[in-house]
């Protein structure tokens, strides 16, 4: 009943949401066809649907090879990042060094880094991936290195006195303990996977949404490049709401999941 | 009585930015087996100290602390312990936390299983075996940690204030439990508290401890016939000893009169 509840809330939002989506872009169309700008400037959101329905395929084809870099890169990032995270939290020389090489990562604009790529691995899909990868793996280190290392000191104390050896007490322990941890770092690092890949098709390839944006611009095509943030745009919710659904699934003792009203309150 | 736990000039100093700071020194107890020791103090008498030396967690800097006369360097076989905090885990069911203290020796579960839906009967908690932690009350929860130490049959329980954040009456309620199955079990049970009330009503013998350094002041037998209903508390012999272990504080300063 609870569930239903917030439920309920999640399908008003949703509609809200909806709704205030529907009425800026009519907004939007009726500004085009009062002021008609030059549609090299800002096509009308009319024609930006008749651009996508006439080529279902063509986007159908680059959002995928997006999508599939994106996601290989953000998975690869939550593999590699839980991993370091569980080495800097065991060991302080893990610690200095993998800390050090990322802020040092951080502090360059990847972006800038896109070209070294290319060059190295060529303009398939492992350049994207990687560089995804490199934007998305900082979040979910600082996140999980976090959640690993705040346990209560009391609850290690008791494994302690179980004879737990430190393997257990990180798999029985720590890493449930890091989840939500992990989710917060998810939910930023998907959004940074998605930007990586966009950046690795900006800076050389043949397929995928970047690439169309970067052909359509060339073109001064500016509905197909409008069309192509709009399946953008699309990716990057669906991503994002997938990586809340999961979280959901994974976490439903978590305090910020729990129920407004528990079935019963026990003395 | 052979001595189950033996505590020979134990002391405990840390060091901190500002030089050595000392915890607790120059104990000695021997806890009989199948005795139940309270260690009665304010905090900062090094009591809880005490506690996580004998338990392995924290090393004895001066002396030493054999149990069943191995010297205590990492946690003893056979212990169970109970916290001040109930340190249940979200996202395990009550049954899954009490399971847990067998998980963590590497037990098998489904050995386990029964025993711990029996001991969970045995607390009131039959009923709340799938529930999580956060849906009980206070006086549930600490009832599920000392089903979590007993899962394993302890030889030893430790208890560090244990019904410290429970109201009165709970409080009353597992006292009466706690002693039951201190009887039951004949287990050696070392509780930490800062009730009198509390010490002595549980307590064979109650260790007074007292500030500046930590140390055992004096050691009081309770010789009060077992089992022993709540009411005894009112009773002339039980008032005596908590107004000699008062007068000793008020003597130490730690209580005024």
């Amino acid at each position: 009943m609870a569930k239903g509840s917030s439920g309920a809330g999640h399908g008003q939002g949703l509609l809200a949401t909806l709704g205030v989506l529907l009425a800026l872009l009519v907004l939007w169309e009726i500004a085009v066809r009062v002021l008609a700008p030059p549609p090299i400037i800002l096509p009308a959101p009319s024609v930006i649907a008749i651009e996508l329905a006439a080529a279902p395929r063509y986007f159908l084809r680059h959002a995928g090879f997006t999508l599939w870099t994106t996601l290989a890169g953000f998975v690869l990032s939550v593999v590699l990042g839980v991993a370091l995270a569980v080495a800097i939290v065991a060991s302080r020389w893990a610690d200095r060094l993998i800390t050090t090489v990322l802020v040092v990562l951080n502090s360059l604009p990847k972006v800038a880094l896109a070209p070294l790529f290319v060059i190295w691995m060529g303009t398939g899909a492992e350049p994207k991936i990687a560089i995804a990868v490199m934007l998305a793996i900082f979040s979910i280190v600082a996140d999980v290195a976090l959640g690993l290392r705040s346990v209560d000191p009391d609850a290690i104390a008791l494994a302690r006195v179980h004879q737990a050896t430190a393997w257990r007490i990180l798999w029985k322990i720590r890493f449930p303990n890091a989840l939500p941890a992990l989710f917060v770092g998810m939910k930023v690092a998907i959004s940074f996977a998605l930007v990586g890949a966009i950046v690795g098709e900006f800076v050389g390839g043949s397929a995928g949404l970047g690439y169309v944006i970067l052909v359509a611009q060339g073109q001064f095509d500016t509905s197909r490049v409008f069309a192509a943030l709009v399946v953008l745009g699309m990716i990057g919710t669906l991503l994002f709401y997938a990586v809340e659904a999961a979280e959901r699934l994974a976490l439903p003792w978590h305090v910020s999941q729990r129920s407004q009203n528990p079935g019963t309150t026990p003395r | 009585m052979t001595a189950c736990v033996e505590i020979r000039g134990a002391g405990k100093t840390y060091t901190s930015k500002r030089g050595p700071v000392t915890a607790l020194t120059g104990v000695d107890i021997e806890v009989r087996e199948g005795e139940f020791l309270s260690l009665l103090g304010p905090s900062g008498c090094g009591k809880s100290t005490l506690l996580r030396c004998i338990a392995g967690l924290d090393d004895a800097t001066q002396g030493e602390i054999r149990v069943r006369g191995t010297v205590v360097a990492r946690p003893p076989d056979r212990l169970g312990m109970v916290f001040q905090r109930d340190v249940l885990l979200d996202w395990r069911s009550i049954r899954d936390n009490v399971l847990l203290a067998a998980e963590f020796q590497g037990l098998s579960r489904r050995d386990f299983t029964a025993r711990a839906q029996a001991l969970l009967e045995r607390f009131g908690l039959g009923d709340f075996a799938h529930r999580h932690p956060w849906e009980l009350s206070g006086g549930m929860r600490q009832r599920a940690a000392i089903c979590r130490a007993l899962l394993c049959e302890p030889e030893i329980l430790l208890m560090d204030e244990p019904f410290g954040a429970l109201d009165a009456m709970t409080r009353d309620d597992l006292n009466l439990e706690l002693q039951r199955i201190q009887q039951d079990g004949k287990r050696t049970v070392i509780f930490v508290t800062h009730s009198i009330a509390e010490a002595v009503y549980l307590a064979d013998r109650v260790a007074v401890m007292s500030t500046g350094p930590g140390r055992v002041v004096e050691i009081f037998d309770i010789d009060l016939p077992r089992p022993r209903p709540l009411s005894i508390r009112e009773t002339p012999s039980f008032s005596a000893y908590v107004s000699t272990i008062r007068g000793l504080f008020s003597r130490l300063g730690i209580v005024k009169d």
